[in-house]
C-alpha cells in the first residue's frame, strides 16, 4: 500500500488539475453562450439565402454556368475549419477523420485551413496545405468570411480547383455536435419533383439581370454566407465540444479524489491501530 | 397608401423590419423605387442610399452589398453590408474616397478596376448618406 504522505501528494495534484479543467469549463460555458447568439442572429439571413438560391437552381437546369456544370480540373479545394485549441473531446479530431478517412485522393487536395489544430495535423499527413488562417477560429466576422470565399472562388474561376467542399461541424444542440462536408461548388441542381414543388410558390419570380448573370453574382454570396454559417456554427461547437470534455474530466476528477480520500483515512487507521498495537504490546513487556 | 412588409437581414442580426409604403435603393440595373403589390423579382445590389418611406417617416442607410427579393406583399433585403448614418465614420468614409480616385485615376495592369470602382461607390454612399 503506498505511504500515506504519496496519497496526499497524489490527491493535491489531482485537486489542482480540477481546479484549471473547472475554470476552463466556465470559460468555455460563457464563450458558447456567446457563440450560439451569433449562430441563431445568423440563422434568418442563411435561410432566406437558401431558399433564393435553391428556388433558382430548382429552375437553372438549362442554365450554363460554370458555377453550375463544373470545371475540367481534378483538384479539390477543402475549407476546413477546426479550432486553434486542444482539449475539446474528439471535436478537432472528427474534421481531421472526416478528410484523411474520406474517399478523398491526398495528392488532389488543396487544403484551406481555418484554425492550426488541423492545419498541424493535415501537414504532418502530407497533405498540400494552400492557405491557413489561424486568427479567425475565435470570433469569426463576416468579412473574414468574404475573404476566403473571393480566394477559392478566384481558384475555382482560374480553373486550378473544379470543386469545393467545406467541413465544419454543425452545431445542434449543446451536447450534440455533427460534423460534416458538404459541396459547395458547382452547385447541385434541384431535381424535377423538386422544382415542381418550389414552382408553385415561386411561379412568376423574375431575376434581374437575367438568370444566368444573376446566378454568377448570387452563387458567390451563396458559398460566403455558408462559410460564414460554418464558421459561427464550427465555434459554437468547438466551445460546447470543450464544455462537455471540461465537465467530465472535471467529474473524473472528483471520483479520483474521492477514492483517495478513502485510500488516505485506510492508511491513517492503519497507522494509528498499528501505532496503539505497538504501545500495548510495550507496556505489556515492561509489566 | 398601402403597405408591405420590408425585412432587411444581415449575417449578424435583423437590421430592419417594419411596415412601409416605399422603398428605393439601388441596383445592378440602375435605381427602382419599389411600392406594394410589385411584381415578384430578385435584384441584385449596388452600393447606394436605401431609402425607407413609413407613414410620417423617412429613413435612409448606406447599402452596399446583398440582393433584394420583391414579392407583393413583402420585400426582403439580404444584406452583407449596410449601415445606419450613425454607424458611419465620416473622414474613413472620405479617406477611402480619396484612395479609389487615386487608383482610378493613376491605373496600372495589376489595378483591380472593378474592385476600386466598388470602393469608390461605397464611399460615395455612406458619404451622401450622411449628407
Amino acid at each position: 500500500m503506498a505511504s500515506m504522505r504519496d496519497i496526499k501528494r497524489r490527491k493535491s495534484s489531482i485537486q489542482s488539475t480540477q481546479q484549471i479543467t473547472k475554470a476552463m469549463k466556465l470559460v468555455s460555458t460563457v464563450k458558447l453562450q456567446r457563440a450560439k447568439q451569433r449562430a441563431e442572429n445568423s440563422k434568418a439571413y442563411f435561410d432566406c439565402m437558401y431558399q433564393t438560391v435553391s428556388s433558382m437552381l430548382a429552375k437553372a437546369g438549362s442554365i450554363q454556368h460554370p458555377y453550375v456544370t463544373g470545371n475540367d480540373s481534378t483538384r479539390k479545394a477543402v475549407i476546413m475549419i477546426t479550432g486553434n485549441r486542444g482539449l475539446a473531446g474528439g471535436y478537432n479530431s472528427n474534421i481531421i477523420k472526416l478528410i484523411t478517412k474520406g474517399d478523398f485522393n491526398k495528392e488532389d487536395l488543396d487544403i484551406y485551413a481555418i484554425g492550426s489544430k488541423g492545419r498541424d495535423a493535415l501537414a504532418r499527413y502530407g497533405y498540400q496545405i494552400k492557405a491557413v488562417y489561424r486568427d479567425l477560429a475565435e470570433e469569426p466576422a463576416y468579412s473574414d468570411a468574404m475573404a476566403i470565399a473571393r480566394e477559392v472562388l478566384n481558384a475555382y474561376n482560374a480553373g486550378e480547383v473544379g470543386e469545393i467542399y467545406l467541413a465544419y461541424t454543425a452545431f445542434k444542440n449543446t451536447v450534440s455536435h455533427d460534423p460534416k462536408l458538404i459541396r459547395l461548388l458547382p452547385a447541385e441542381t434541384g431535381t424535377e419533383t423538386e422544382a415542381e414543388g418550389k414552382e408553385a410558390a415561386e411561379a412568376l419570380m423574375n431575376f434581374e439581370p437575367k438568370d444566368e448573370e444573376a446566378l454568377g453574382l448570387i452563387i458567390p454570396k451563396y458559398v460566403t454566407s455558408l462559410i460564414y454559417g460554418g464558421l459561427v456554427e464550427s465555434v459554437a461547437s468547438e466551445n460546447g465540444a470543450r464544455m462537455q470534455a471540461m465537465d467530465s474530466a472535471t467529474s473524473n476528477a472528483e471520483e479520483m479524489i474521492d477514492s483517495l480520500s478513502l485510500l488516505y483515512n485506510r492508511a491513517r487507521q492503519g497507522a494509528i491501530t498499528q501505532e496503539l498495537t505497538e504501545i500495548i504490546a510495550g507496556a505489556e513487556a515492561i509489566s | 397608401m398601402d403597405n408591405f412588409r420590408l425585412k432587411i437581414i444581415t449575417p449578424e442580426r435583423i437590421f430592419f423590419d417594419k411596415d412601409a409604403y416605399m422603398v428605393e435603393l439601388n441596383t445592378t440595373e440602375g435605381e427602382i423605387g419599389v411600392y406594394a403589390g410589385h411584381i415578384p423579382m430578385t435584384c441584385i445590389i449596388k452600393p447606394g442610399i436605401l431609402t425607407i418611406r413609413m407613414d410620417g417617416e423617412e429613413k435612409e442607410a448606406a447599402l452596399h452589398s446583398g440582393f433584394i427579393q420583391i414579392l407583393p406583399d413583402r420585400v426582403t433585403i439580404l444584406a452583407e453590408v449596410i449601415e445606419w448614418p450613425e454607424e458611419i465614420d465620416l473622414h474613413r468614409a472620405e479617406a477611402a474616397m480619396e484612395r479609389a480616385k487615386e487608383r482610378i485615376a493613376h491605373r496600372t495592369s495589376e489595378t483591380d478596376i472593378v474592385r476600386a470602382e466598388t470602393a469608390l461607390m461605397r464611399a460615395m454612399a455612406r458619404i451622401s448618406v450622411l449628407k
